[in-house]
């Protein structure tokens, strides 16, 4: 048993294990990190970013002025942003059986995977995770193909090229791995492919190892996966939540008895609590509307922006703020808004019990009808002539690069009324601002990471007692900004097996048994004894078959009586033609009666070895 | 071993005491592997009496129930499956756990408080549940998702598939170890105008129990159905008729205004649509809300446009009745027998233009039975007599399974024994003898509070070792022999309740014991003239040739050895020619040891 490690992103992880003759993808996760790298595209035409001086080395040398354009002191690429794939020279990508998805922020790579590679296998996903997953990938392809870019550059990449960059742009690692994003096509092929599943759904992979996933409570339809054969028993824990927010609860009591647990997805802000963020996020927000601002939320278009949504929909009439307009800016906001409504069985207790009398379970249906939160496509349109302000925008994409954000990134970042509130943990905000620099609106980064931070982690791996733990290796160190604190590391025992990208782990197996179905004429005809106390002992001569890696013992068939002809002679001239291997003997041997019969066998002469040998085994 | 062959070889046991051979009232019992389940709970709406209700004493005469069922499982939330439901939990006394989906669990408890308002409020009836025991019966019920497998204890287990029929309507597959029955409820297998088609895996349960409401029938197309329904329609409007369509809130109903809707836009009608009862525009809702459990074209354009947002069909008012002009009511009940459809349709019964139209089953008992059996007159309360002028048609809008549907359920599923429950006992047997016969399973069909018994065969688990498995599957090639059977041979160990198949080796190891060496010796007189050694040699290169496959040596120390088998050859020095041989063979090597001392009594070849 094997695991590759495609994917060295502690949250946005892709894994391939070998488990018992199948080869399973435990996600499928895309790095859009490396868009940071790039320009942002803007949806209206920018003089300042159109303007940008080219890049040339300082002495001349090298000329890429067409690729590379210097921006707020930083060089950017210039060229519709790409994302780093998981590794695909590891092992062929075709062998691939299955792909199991454990929540829509960790499948985004997933055309990429089945469209290029050769793949003919199953992907297996829950309803909402399909859905929301299909949403976030048509906003992806729909801010890429709504500003085209003529240039792809590729000259950077070049290795004696890129060493001569000014810094991020040096130090970005699998250059050559990135790509741009796929197109409508891909994504709808991709996505033909997934097969639903539910809750607790045993599915059978090849008859040889069963695959369940389980509630994670991170995200609507997020999955923790169990992934077991009669004997062994693999979790896959991946992004997992244990606060309350909209989605079920996680399952735990499933994942006992594990002999590995993968761990991934853990909280890539251990330091910030969910509730504290969301508390400053309140505060600064109507800070800013109080002060005449406008408040830009860079968001996804599914998950926190339920919970802010909601949250916002309590705090703003308590705050004296009820006239305030939020925008929901996305290609997928209406989608997104209607999906969550139709998902009650993937939802907590008490959004569930909504439907029941039956209402909408997020609040959001009531603000959408009170006209408080309006949703738009895009800038273009409606919004631009009905939009107020102060207001709330809700857009993407967080990384700043793409997307509406940029236009108003452009429009109110020169003021310093104007907040803009981070709370997706994914982007560096540093980073994600670098091209807009000199910045007057105020910027105010509040990740709100709801999954499970390392003193959660490690009173449920108390709980759930696996034998093993794999996990990735930032999550051995403590991060490296605070190396003291040794806190903020996985301390086990035995110490977890860390990967990075394109390990290799032999998983600590040893497979011993495997289950065989006696058919019930076999079991009837099987004579048990007593050894000791407690033990008993059947000796099973039977016929095996195998078929779709079931195993079945039938009865040794009666063999076809001989019919009576002349050449029966010849048949006990050919020697035997399999060796079957006869019972080992052992047990007591009934002394008394055994010199008896032998006794009575001397005086008929014909002393047959077969019967002697019956009688000395019972 | 004699203890778990019995255990093995389980046999379980169905009992319907409200399903049998009738339409009306659904109530199974199931005992499998020693757990008892009982499917669906409910009430037949043609009694007005305690017929109405399943007779729980079946179960035990006094007492509650909740010590003899493991479990109860609703499969949809029509009355006939679920009626009963706080009568039985509340009143009789269960406080088990209930199983059902998500839009059952919503919609259930409306339709029994709706049933009992019209029961006790308005027909003044008492002994009968009240609001708070349906609020307390719904407390017990835990929800089930499509397809997950909930472990009720830790061997029972059920799992709900898709079954069409109505919103949430569900199939269950109930298991117990190795063995499974599955129940249907009532099902679909065609896609209607706003359901998906019921499906199931190949799970070849040892047991099916299906309804069988229809039988015998086999369907015309539903685009036929449905365009002979918009004829009727339209016809009577045309001729300024009132149209009344009596159906339960939720279901047909739905479909039908769809079918309506679409029909009115297209044709720019106007004469007015009224959907009669305040439930309809929460039942609407409930719709919008599961939408998930809708059919697939409803599910992919709910985004734009919800199917479930009508334009033409507005609430009704009992005033409106009255009205003149032609109108299209749909009126709850959907058989006629109490509520709003009951009397509108004593308004307009005497006027010959008027139409009712019937989408779905009657039970007997119910004005619509009788008026869909053609009675012209009927009493009412008070000995009042009603004249029936206006024109009846049935149509079969219902979404049950016709007897193609039960069929293609049957392949789909592949049970080893099937069980035909929710029909009528003369149209039963008809699809029995062609179930027996397409299938050759055996298809039971009892009466209410008969017992069917069904003996399963279930194989046994048992951990083999993965070196036996692995040794047996080299050895025996990847693909068996049907006409060479490879015989393995393995020591079951059986201890603290775990069943190990391992090699010999591995058990007399595991177990401490010795192996007995047991071996045979035959001296085969022989007459050959050469000296001792040639003579070996001379065997030697017989066997050689007659045994190609094995593995012969020729030691020097004077002895040929073919397996375990060992042969020597003397003679003594009075008669040099008259060699004996010395075979010796172990029991494990029987067959061989013996075929070769008959090999070499018939000589060496010269």
């Amino acid at each position: 048993m094997k695991l590759y490690c495609l994917s060295g992103h502690p949250t946005l992880p892709c894994n391939v294990l070998k488990f018992k003759s199948t080869t399973i993808m435990l996600d499928c996760g895309l790095d859009t990190t490396a868009a940071l790298y790039f320009l942002p595209l803007p949806l209206v035409h920018s003089p300042r970013l159109s303007k940008l001086p080219g890049w040339v080395s300082k002495d001349g040398a090298v000329n890429l002025e067409k690729e590379l354009k210097e921006c707020s002191g930083r060089v950017f690429v210039d060229s519709q942003p790409e994302f780093c794939l998981p590794e695909k020279e590891l092992l062929d990508l075709s062998t691939i059986d299955v792909i199991l998805i454990s929540n829509y922020h960790c499948m985004m790579a997933l055309p990429y995977i089945t469209e290029h590679t050769g793949f003919t296998g199953t992907v297996y996903a829950t309803e909402p995770t399909l859905q929301i997953g299909r949403l976030l990938m048509e906003e992806l392809v729909t801010f890429m193909e709504r500003v085209p870019k003529a240039q792809a550059a590729t000259c950077w990449k070049n290795k004696e090229i890129q060493r001569l960059l000014p810094g991020p742009l040096k130090d970005a690692v699998d250059v050559w791995s990135w790509r741009k994003c796929y197109s409508v096509q891909e994504v709808n092929s991709a996505l033909s492919k997934v097969q639903l599943v539910g809750y607790s759904q045993k599915v059978e992979l090849f008859g040889a190892v069963q695959v369940t996933p389980l509630s994670s409570g991170y995200s609507l339809g997020s999955s923790n996966w169990i992934i077991q054969s009669h004997y062994e028993k693999v979790s896959y824990v991946s992004g997992s939540s244990l606060l309350t927010t909209h989605p079920q609860p996680m399952e735990q009591s499933s994942l006992k008895n594990s002999d590995v647990l993968i761990l991934t997805g853990l909280t890539q802000i251990p330091t910030a609590n969910p509730d504290g963020m969301l508390g400053e996020f309140c505060s600064n927000l109507a800070m800013t509307i109080r002060a005449g601002g406008n408040v830009l939320v860079p968001c996804y278009s599914s998950g926190v922006i339920y919970d802010l949504l909601e949250c916002l929909y309590q705090f703003m009439d308590s705050a004296n703020l009820g006239s305030t307009p939020f925008y929901f800016i996305s290609p997928v906001a209406n989608s997104s808004l209607e999906f969550s409504q139709i998902f009650a069985e993937w939802l907590c207790q008490n959004k569930q019990s909504k439907v029941y009398l039956p209402e909408p379970p997020f609040p959001h249906a009531e603000l959408i009808q009170t006209n408080k939160l309006k949703h738009y496509p895009s800038i273009h349109g409606d919004f631009s002539s009905e939009f107020r302000q102060p207001c709330v925008v809700f857009t993407g994409h967080p990384s700043l690069r793409f997307g509406d954000v940029v236009h108003f990134m452009e429009l109110w970042g020169k003021s310093s009324l104007n907040t803009i509130i981070f709370t997706e943990p994914d982007f560096s905000y540093l980073d994600a601002l670098a091209p807009y620099q000199p910045l007057a609106m105020k910027c105010v980064y509040c990740p709100i990471d709801t999954r499970l931070n390392f003193h959660q982690v490690s009173k449920l791996l108390k709980d759930i007692q696996p034998l093993h733990v794999v996990c990735p290796e930032p999550y051995t160190q403590p991060p490296p900004a605070q190396p003291h604190r040794s806190d903020l590391m996985l301390e086990l025992q035995p110490p977890p097996m860390a990967y990075r990208r394109c390990s290799v782990l032999g998983l600590p197996f040893r497979r011993r048994y495997e289950r065989i179905h006696l058919l019930p004429e076999l079991a009837r005809s099987l004579v048990p004894s007593e050894i000791k106390a407690g033990v008993s002992v059947a000796t099973v001569s039977a016929v095996l078959q195998s078929k779709d890696n079931k195993h079945v013992l039938q009865p040794v068939p009666k063999p076809a009586p001989v019919p009576p002809s002349k050449k029966r002679k010849r048949v006990t001239e050919e020697p035997p033609e399999v060796l079957n291997p006869k019972p080992l003997l052992s047990g007591a041997v009934p002394l008394e009666p055994f010199l008896a019969m032998l006794h009575k066998v001397q005086h008929t002469l014909s002393l047959r070895p077969n019967q002697s040998a019956q009688s000395a085994c019972r | 071993m004699e203890s778990q062959k019995s255990a093995a070889a389980g046999f379980w046991v169905a009992a319907s005491f409200g399903a049998g051979q009738d339409v009306g009232r659904s109530c199974i019992l199931v005992s499998i592997g020693g757990k008892n389940i009982m499917l669906d709970c409910g009430m037949h709406m043609g009694y007005n009496d305690d017929r109405r209700f399943p007779d729980f004493s079946y179960i035990t005469q006094n007492g509650r129930l909740t010590e003899f069922l493991d479990c109860v499982i609703i499969s949809h939330f029509h009355l006939d499956h679920c009626g009963a439901l706080p009568y039985m939990s509340e009143m009789v006394g269960y406080d088990g756990p209930i199983y059902m989906t998500h839009p059952t669990k919503a919609i259930c408890p409306i339709l029994l408080e709706d049933f009992r308002k019209i029961t006790v409020d308005k027909k003044g009836e008492t002994n009968f549940f009240t609001s708070q025991m349906i609020k307390d019966c719904m407390k017990k019920v835990v929800p089930l998702n499509l397809h997950q497998t909930v472990q009720v204890d830790e061997e029972l287990e059920i799992k709900a598939y898709y079954a069409g029929h109505v919103l949430g309507a569900a199939m269950v597959q109930i298991k117990v170890g190795s063995e499974s029955v599955v129940y249907t409820g009532d099902y679909n297998m065609t896609p209607d105008r706003h359901l998906g088609a019921a499906w199931i895996d190949k799970c070849r349960p040892d047991l099916l129990i299906s309804e069988s409401t229809y039988a015998t029938t086999i369907r015309d197309s539903k685009r036929c159905r449905e365009r002979d329904f918009l004829k009727k329609v339209h016809e009577t409007v045309e001729r300024g008729g009132k149209v009344l369509i009596p159906v339960f809130a939720l279901g047909r109903a739905q479909e039908l205004c769809i079918l309506l809707e679409t029909f009115w836009e297209r044709m720019n009608l106007k004469a007015p649509i009224y959907f009669s009862t305040g439930l309809t525009e929460k039942a609407n809702h409930y719709y919008k809300l599961f939408i998930t459990w809708t059919n697939q074209k409803i599910r992919k354009t709910f985004v734009q446009r919800n199917m479930f947002e009508f334009k033409h069909i507005k609430a009704f008012d009992r005033s409106y009745a009255d009205n003149p002009g032609p109108m299209v009511v749909f009126a709850t009940p959907g058989m006629l027998h109490a509520g709003q459809s009951l009397l509108i349709f004593k308004k307009w019964a005497g006027n010959e233009k008027n139409m009712v139209i019937m989408p779905g089953y009657c039970v007997q008992g119910t004005v619509g039975h009788k008026i869909l059996n053609g009675q012209k007159k009927l009493e009412m309360e008070g000995r009042a007599t009603l004249d029936v002028k206006l024109q009846v048609e049935y149509m079969s809008f219902s979404a049950h399974a016709d007897a193609k549907g039960i069929m293609q359920l049957i392949r789909m599923a592949e049970p080893r024994n099937m069980l035909l429950v929710h029909g009528e006992a003369k149209k039963m047997e008809f699809l029995k003898d062609k179930i027996e016969q397409e299938f050759s399973i055996s298809c039971y069909m009892p009466a209410n509070g008969e017992t069917t018994s069904i003996v399963t065969n279930p194989s046994v688990p048992v951990d083999i070792s993965l070196n036996l498995l692995k040794r047996e599957m080299a050895l025996g090639g990847p693909l068996p022999d049907a006409k060479r059977p490879r015989t393995m041979h393995g020591t079951l160990i059986m201890k603290d309740n775990s069943l190990r198949l391992v090699s010999p080796e591995q058990a007399l190891k595991e177990l401490g014991l010795s192996e007995h060496q047991l071996r045979f010796t035959c001296r085969v007189q022989l007459h050959d003239p050469h000296s001792d050694n040639d003579t070996l040699g001379r065997i030697y290169t017989h066997l050689k040739s007659v045994l190609k496959t094995y593995s012969i040596q020729h030691v020097p120390d004077g002895t040929v050895i073919v397996e375990s088998i060992v042969i020597k050859v003397t003679s003594s020095a009075e008669e040099p020619n008259l060699k004996v041989i010395l075979l010796s063979w172990s029991y494990q090597d029987e067959e061989l040891g013996s075929f070769l001392s008959t090999l070499l009594k018939k000589g060496l070849p010269s």
